[in-house]
Parts: C-alpha cells; sequence; structure tokens
C-alpha cells in the first residue's frame, strides 16, 4: 500500500529539503517529481554533447548555511566554489572590474570616481547590517500581524524588537530598500553610471520591473541575504551546476530513509471532506498520506493541484491575483574557445566571475521599456557566468559552457508566440555579447534559448517566473502568497506549501523547505 | 636571505600576491593570487601545482643500502620494492622523532629519501661501518606537486614511456616529458589524488610549461603554502615544528613526540627490521603512549553564539593557524590544538591536535580556547579521528575509473 506520513508534490530544491527534514525526524516520505531528474529550476543537464548546462539558475548564496549543517550536504558531494569578481564590460572599451582583491577593486572604482570609491566601503558595511537584520527574518515564520493569537503578538513583539534594536541609521536604511528603487537608492551613494547600472541589476532579476521602479531595492536586498561560511553577500558556484545542489539534498534525503520518485507527475490532492488524504498521479496511481506537501508555486498548488471549491473563495481571488509575471530568459550556450572581452582580451581571472552586460542604468531601463509593452529587449541586461571556467568538469577540455541570464524576455508577448519568437531571444543576447566579446559568434557550438514559457513548459513553474511569484513588499512576508496562509499552510487540513511562492521567497535559499518541514513537525509531534 | 628555486623565474611572474614564505632558506609563495581560496579549491576541483624543491632530498646507495636505510626508518625497508614509496618517520635512540619523510627505492641497492630539515650527518652516521653512502642530492632535483582530481588527466597528456593509469598510490614510475627524463611519483601533502615531479633543474622552467600548457584546460592553477597548509589539516598530514618537533631540536624533554604520539604509530614496525629506537618504541607500545594525536570538530553553531553575544558574526582565520590553543575537558587542560582551518570544502572549523591518552576518545566532548573580541572563551568541539578528508580517488587507479 502506498502509504505514507508526508508527500512532497514536486522534487525541486525546497522540496527535497522539506523532505530531507521530515525523515530526519523519522518520518516516512516520499517526493514525487513530474521530470525524469530532479531539482526544478536547480538542475543541471548535458543538453549537448559533453557539455553540462546549469540549465536554469546558476548561482548560490542564499543556501542558508544551517541547511548545509543539518543536512551535512558537503558529505553528499556539495561543493560551493567561489565566484570572486564582477566585470562590466562598457561600449568605449573601458570597464569596471570587481574582485576580491580589496585594493585594487577601489582602485578601479577611483578610475571613475574617487568618492565612490570611498563610498562603496561604507555601503558594504552599511549592507553587512542590512543582511545581519534580515537574517534574522529567514529564520522565522511570519507572525500574522491581523490575528490576536497569543503566539503571533508574541511574534510581532520579538520582531519589532529585532529591528527596533537593529539601531536608528540602520532602520532607516532598511526602510528605503524597503520602498525605493534599486537605482535611486544606490544613487544616494555613487555616481559612477556602470556601478549603479550593475549594482542596482540585482534589483530586477526576476522582476517585471526596472532598475527605477519603486520596490526593486528590496529586491537588491534580498539578493544580498546570502552568507558563505559566515560572510554575508558572498556567491558561489555549486561544483556541476545548480543540478548538484538539488542531488546533494536528495542524497541527504535518501539516508534519512525518504523515497524520491521521479516521473511521477501528480495530477490532484485528494480531499476529503476538508481534509488531504493523498495524492492521485496522472496515470491514476495514487498515493496516501495525511500530510501532503506542495512545493510547486502559489497558482500550482491552490488552483491546479486541488478544487477551487475546496477553498474559501477570498483565497481563490487573492492567488488569481498573485503576481507571477515572468520576465527573465535564459541562453546557455557550448563554446569552443574561451570568449575574449575586448576591455581585457585573452585568459584570466575575470573570467573565473560574471560578466555584466550593463554599461549603464539608460541601458537597462530601456531594456525595461521594451518588456512593458510586450516586447523583447533588443539589447537585454545579461549576467553572464562560464561555468567551465570555475568548474572544468562542465565541459570537455579547453571548450566551455556560458551561462547568460537575460532579462528582460517578458512571459506574455506583445505580438507572436513564444515558439515562434524564442530564436529572436537568443540572437539579441549574442548581439549585444558581441559588442562586448567580439569572438563569441564564432565560438558557439550550441545554443539553448529559454523564454519564461520554455521555462514553465519544462519545468512548471507558472509564467515562467523564477521566484514562484514576484519578490515584491505587497506579496511577502505575511502576504506571501496570501494573508492567513503565509505559515506554509492552506485552508485544507494536512495540506502544506514549501516553494519559494511562501516566505521567504526565490532563491537557492532552502528556508521555506525547512520552515515549512519544523512548522509541520511542530503541529503532528 | 632566501633563495630562488629552479622555478622561480615561472613562480614570481604569477606571485601577483608578493607574498613569499621562507622555506629552508627558499622563496616559496603563500599565495600567487590576492587571496587563497581558488588556489586551494584547484587542488579539492580541479588541478594544483606546487613547487617543492625546498624539500631535502637524499640518496643512499651501495650494497648494504637496504640495511642502511632500514636501520634509520621505522617502516620495515626490508619490504619495500624497487619502484615502491614508504611513509615514514625515523627516531632517535629514545625513539622521539627526528623528521618525517618519503623514502623511494629507485633500485636495489639505492634509495631517495625526502625530509623537511637537513638530515645528512644523521644519516651517514646511522649508516658507520656499512658499505653505503648518503648523498645530498637536494641541488641535483627540481620538484613540483601536481594535486587534484585532474591531475593524472594533465600528465597522461604530456608524459611518454609510462601507463599513468595503472601506477600505484605510492609507486613510481620514470618516464619522459618532451625528451627528457623525469620521475614521476604519486605523493604529496594534500590527501586527494596527485603526484610529484622530479627532473633535473635545468628542465624545471620547461616542465612548468608544459604542464601549463595542457593543465589550463583542466582548470590547473598553481598554487602556495596557504592552500597546501588548509588541504594537508583536512588530510590530516603532521607537520614538523608544527603539530609536533624535532627530537634534535627540542630544549626540553616534553616537547619530544613518539610515532605513536603524532599519529604514526601505524608507520612502527617491529618486524625483522631493526631501526634505531625500536626497543624504546616496542615499550611504549606496550605502556600506552602519554600524548594522542587527534582531529577537533568546532562546533559552528556555539561558536556563532559566542559571537552573537557580542553583536558579531563568527570570525575565523580566513588561513590555517598554526597558533597552539588549549583544549579543555570540563576545567582540565587536556592538550592542544596545533592546526587550525576553517574547511570551505567540508563546511566545518577544524583542528589537529594532541591531548592526553586517557582523554583521547573519539566522541569526547571538549572545549577549545578562543579569543572573541579580545575576550577568552571556549567553544565546544569533539574529538574526531584525525582524517577530515580521504576521497576514494586518492587511492584509485586510472583503470577503475
Amino acid at each position: 500500500m502506498n502509504k505514507y506520513d508526508a508527500i512532497i508534490i514536486g522534487g525541486g530544491h525546497n522540496g527535497l529539503v522539506a523532505a530531507a527534514y521530515l525523515a530526519k525526524a523519522g518520518k516516512k516520505v516520499i517526493v514525487l517529481e513530474r521530470r525524469h531528474i530532479l531539482g526544478g529550476a536547480a538542475a543541471t543537464e548535458e543538453i549537448y554533447p559533453g557539455f553540462k548546462f546549469t540549465v536554469f539558475s546558476y548561482v548560490v548564496s542564499l543556501l542558508r548555511p544551517e541547511i548545509v549543517r543539518d543536512l551535512n550536504l558537503p558529505k553528499h558531494g556539495l561543493t560551493i566554489l567561489p565566484l570572486e569578481s564582477t566585470i562590466t564590460p562598457l561600449p568605449d572599451g573601458d570597464y569596471l572590474y570587481r574582485d576580491i582583491d580589496h585594493h585594487r577593486t577601489l582602485r578601479n572604482i577611483a578610475r571613475f570616481s574617487e568618492r565612490d570609491a570611498e563610498a562603496y566601503e561604507e555601503y558594504s558595511r552599511s549592507m553587512y547590517f542590512m543582511a545581519k537584520a534580515v537574517k534574522y527574518i529567514l529564520g522565522i515564520i511570519p507572525p500574522d500581524p491581523t490575528s490576536l493569537k497569543p503566539k503571533d503578538l508574541l511574534g510581532l513583539l520579538e520582531m519589532s524588537k529585532h529591528f527596533l534594536g537593529i539601531g536608528e541609521e540602520q532602520f532607516f536604511t532598511l526602510f528605503k530598500l524597503m520602498t525605493m528603487s534599486s537605482a535611486d537608492f544606490l544613487e544616494e551613494w555613487f555616481e559612477t553610471d556602470p556601478l549603479i547600472a550593475t549594482m542596482s541589476a540585482s534589483g530586477i532579476i526576476g522582476t517585471f520591473l526596472g532598475p527605477r521602479s519603486p520596490g526593486t531595492a528590496y529586491v537588491l536586498l534580498h539578493h544580498y541575504m546570502g552568507e558563505i561560511d559566515g560572510v554575508f553577500r558572498a556567491w558561489g558556484f555549486a561544483k556541476g551546476g545548480t543540478g548538484a545542489i538539488s542531488n546533494s539534498i536528495a542524497g541527504a534525503a535518501r539516508e534519512f530513509g525518504a523515497e524520491i520518485r521521479t516521473n511521477a507527475p501528480v495530477s490532484n490532492v485528494i480531499v476529503k471532506n476538508g481534509k488531504a488524504t493523498g495524492v492521485a498521479l496522472e496515470n491514476g496511481d495514487e498515493f496516501l498520506a495525511d500530510i501532503i506537501i506542495s512545493s510547486l508555486d502559489p497558482k500550482l498548488t491552490f488552483l491546479k493541484l486541488v478544487e477551487e471549491n475546496d477553498l474559501p473563495s477570498d483565497l481563490v481571488e487573492s492567488i488569481h491575483k498573485f503576481k507571477i509575471r515572468g520576465s527573465s530568459g535564459k541562453v546557455n550556450l557550448a563554446l569552443d574557445a574561451l570568449p575574449d572581452l575586448s576591455c581585457i582580451p585573452g585568459p584570466g581571472p575575470h573570467l573565473r566571475g560574471a560578466i555584466s552586460i550593463s554599461p549603464s542604468v539608460d541601458y537597462i531601463e530601456r531594456a525595461y521599456d521594451d518588456a512593458k509593452y510586450g516586447e523583447i529587449s533588443k539589447q537585454p541586461y545579461i549576467d553572464v557566468i562560464i561555468p567551465s571556467m570555475i568548474d572544468p568538469d562542465m565541459a570537455p577540455p579547453g571548450k566551455h559552457v556560458m551561462s547568460c541570464f537575460v532579462q528582460y524576455a517578458p512571459y506574455e508577448l506583445r505580438e507572436g508566440t513564444w515558439e515562434q519568437r524564442r530564436e529572436e531571444l537568443g540572437d539579441n543576447v549574442v548581439n549585444a555579447l558581441s559588442e562586448f566579446m567580439p569572438n563569441i559568434k564564432d565560438i558557439i557550438l550550441h545554443r539553448q534559448v529559454l523564454s519564461p514559457w520554455d521555462v514553465e513548459q519544462s519545468i512548471g513553474l507558472s509564467q515562467g517566473n523564477i521566484f514562484q511569484g514576484e519578490l515584491s513588499l505587497f506579496q511577502l512576508f505575511f502576504l506571501r502568497p496570501a494573508s492567513g496562509y503565509a505559515k506554509y499552510n492552506t485552508p485544507i487540513r494536512g495540506y502544506y506549501q514549501c516553494g519559494s511562492g511562501t516566505h521567504p521567497g526565490g532563491g537557492i535559499t532552502g528556508t521555506p523547505g525547512r520552515l515549512a518541514a519544523l512548522k509541520i513537525l511542530k503541529e503532528i509531534n | 636571505m632566501p633563495i630562488p628555486t629552479p622555478f622561480h623565474a615561472k613562480t614570481s611572474a604569477l606571485t601577483a600576491s608578493h607574498e613569499w614564505s621562507n622555506w629552508s632558506g627558499f622563496l616559496a609563495a603563500v599565495m600567487y593570487e590576492p587571496y587563497h581560496e581558488h588556489e586551494y579549491y584547484s587542488i579539492r576541483n580541479s588541478a594544483g601545482l606546487l613547487d617543492v624543491s625546498p624539500l631535502y632530498k637524499y640518496e643512499i646507495k651501495g650494497p648494504d643500502a637496504v640495511f642502511h636505510a632500514d636501520r634509520i626508518m621505522t617502516r620495515d625497508i626490508t619490504k619495500c620494492e624497487i619502484g615502491q614509496i614508504m611513509y615514514t618517520p625515523w627516531c632517535d635512540e629514545d625513539g622521539k622523532v627526528i623528521d618525517d619523510g618519503n623514502i623511494a627505492r629507485l633500485g636495489k641497492d639505492h634509495f631517495r629519501i625526502t625530509a623537511a630539515d637537513p638530515n645528512l650527518r644523521w644519516f651517514q652516521d646511522c649508516g658507520y661501518g656499512l658499505e653505503s653512502e648518503v648523498v645530498n642530492v637536494s641541488d641535483e632535483l627540481a620538484a613540483l606537486a601536481l594535486q587534484g582530481p585532474n591531475s593524472r588527466k594533465i600528465l597522461k597528456e604530456i608524459v611518454v614511456g609510462a601507463d599513468l593509469d595503472k601506477l600505484q598510490y605510492f609507486w613510481l614510475t620514470e618516464a619522459k616529458i618532451d625528451d627528457f627524463p623525469i620521475t614521476i611519483t604519486r605523493t604529496g601533502y594534500t590527501g586527494d589524488l596527485g603526484y610529484e615531479l622530479w627532473v633535473h633543474p635545468k628542465q624545471a622552467e620547461r616542465l612548468w610549461d608544459i604542464i601549463f600548457e595542457t593543465g589550463t584546460n583542466y582548470g590547473l592553477s598553481p598554487f602556495g603554502l596557504a592552500a597546501l597548509d588548509m588541504a594537508r589539516i583536512e588530510a590530516g598530514l603532521v607537520l614538523i615544528e608544527v603539530d609536533y618537533n624535532s627530537s634534535h631540536k627540542a630544549v626540553i624533554e616534553s616537547q619530544k613526540s613518539s610515532p605513536y604520539e603524532i599519529g604514526l604509530g601505524w608507520a612502527v614496525k617491529f618486524g625483522e627490521n631493526k631501526f634505531i629506537g625500536r626497543r624504546a618504541l616496542e615499550e611504549e607500545k606496550v605502556q600506552e603512549p602519554e600524548w594522542t594525536f587527534i582531529g577537533l570538530e568546532i562546533d559552528w553553531v556555539d561558536l556563532e553564539s559566542l559571537f552573537s553575544r557580542k553583536n558579531l558574526p563568527p570570525q575565523v582565520t580566513g588561513r590555517a593557524s598554526r597558533a597552539a590553543l588549549p583544549i579543555y575537558l570540563q576545567s582540565d587542560h587536556i592538550g592542544q590544538a596545533t592546526s587550525i582551518t576553517f574547511s570551505p570544502l567540508l563546511k566545518k572549523y577544524i583542528a589537529l591536535g594532541s591531548v592526553r591518552t586517557n582523554a583521547a576518545k573519539i566522541g569526547t566532548p571538549v572545549k577549545l580556547e578562543v579569543t572573541v573580541e579580545y575576550t577568552r572563551q571556549a567553544v565546544d568541539a569533539v574529538i574526531v579521528k584525525p582524517k577530515f578528508f580521504n576521497p576514494k580517488r586518492k587511492r584509485s587507479l586510472g583503470t577503475d575509473e
């Protein structure tokens, strides 16, 4: 009999984290994944023979250290290699290069503005306080501010104490981050356009907003919550791509006794008398459990897996309104040789870091202008890394893979369909790259283009939104994904959520999976 | 003033950090880049290249060479086959360790020894009355350590006349690279798959270039002593003058250690061999040594909480630390951590050290002294085996993969 303590729908990284924590606590757990491989958006696939693509997500910073420790992920193969630099090539042949060499970074910024070089240090210090302040948020289940339950009131009190305790200056900075646009926020500190542009790009990733749209500073902050080895804001590349992160979590989950099945698409959650009792696969197989956890996005969790009749109408309405607009695409390239940057020709450590096509704030804002009206950005913002420079096993010796995260690629096009226009996105990316890497067109062996529509088709993320819903203040914390249902719960008894559509949101954090599992364990034990 | 090694023209051109150390009187790069993390990861993730020319190298030759070497080493050298290498300590008459290193049997009556310290006089004295000679060949050999998971792949592309897939852990082979002769030993100080390459100094620069030409495709990076130190702590390999003192340099008796006390008891063999210090060690083995070499895993959550009381994130040494710290069991001082590092690979804060044998049980919860914002604190730690990282590839054959 297919009877379990808990069934997890979706083998993305959060589903796997939830499974591992539940299995570690002795529960009989099964993960059901629709695709042939695990990982959801954290997957590595050999798309072209010999070349491994970190197909969707590509870097890691936000994965919580407590999860790495609790699940002993290094034992299961997790190795996070440092990603130490960012280079922003400029149209005039110049460049802005920031790396782990502190003084060199300051000298490089000072070439543009001596004031900015000094501000850079102060900014880093300020962001340290911000990361420290929000780290607290990453460890708690959001209290409901409208509830009068003692637990919620206590939670709110603790939270206010925490935030009032961070100091006046920090509190105001935090408030600005919550409300401003990333460009405006950064312009309070800096005057160098390429610096502001590149830094503000962190504020637009995964959102359907431009660097000058209010609210993007929060997304900037979200990207600053990362912590590797006790160092805030450190970024890394998982050896083997982000799929290796998923596989290491799956390895831990299996060691704790969890069962994991691929090629097992769930069609719906079985609900009887307001209680979830199991799931049915598309092939009709049924699995039973008292606890069903969906790691899928809120649209699928509430509007596809269960009947709307089983939900209160106000929840149905808010999930319909939940903003999950896909805005980004991904272009993965198999390369015959290393790309040559015209600003720093030849190989070098700068190719082991990020290459940011973000020469100015206007450049990114114009890319957004296209998307606002349903167009693919003609000159897109691109965040490039060359995984094979960091982990040579990603490509055959001497060959390379290149991962290009692209914005903007609106899910809804004004004209045509993504099936018709997909390659246009690829062309725009390659053309934009060739401005700064003259040899790029000659070295491409294979090109994989993923529009948000393709992302939705392949891994199921609604509208291809990488965060399972935009990271806007109006759908964060106790509003993620909807008021009253931000504690990983649903109105259906025994039915829970643990995806990035819940607190604290997207990125490879593992936190939704962990917090959901801990909450469930508390409830049932 | 330290002098250059035969690779200096190559290494100095790459040492952007300008950070050098004095290794036995030679200039040795501490790190090439401004920060050593990438070099450290090259050892574990791709391949790294280290100039190990400053090692002392001696040869013992002559009809009595086996007998001579066997008098010195605690391992049973009579069992060392031609082409085999043994890692071994050597001791004084009281069974206290003088130094440790590799001994390679190059021929029937021909050995080569690597050592951290000068040992010519000791080795010669040990051969008193024997028909054998000890020669210092340090200046005749330039050496590189090519370490890491991709090291075999790189060598296979450039080496002629040797089957590297079949070369076993702690064996050697003669081969050719670009028409010059080279000795390849499957040895290293990183605890990973790796090789050490021995050539005449006039071939040194050419060897460096050839390795880099091919190695670049496999993520090869030069690495310095900072990265090496982290890797060898993960592998649980002792370092002279850090984890123990040479009995020839100790100024008080308690500074000396037997092989049992530094985790090298396994390398003491009481067979047909007759080595200096054997009688003392036979007694010690029965009685139980005073000290035991241990690994320590520091509790990160506890460390974090000590720092967070000062409103700080945990601060750990970015590099391996050689500043010894006391270890406590309840309030008793039971020993010291002598090498400490955060392992970026294992995501653990780890240490090697020694504690009194009666407190050395694996799993014993202890406390390690740490300094948090100028105040002395004690962090929770647990005694573990002194081997944190030991991948299969270290020993596996190319034909197994």
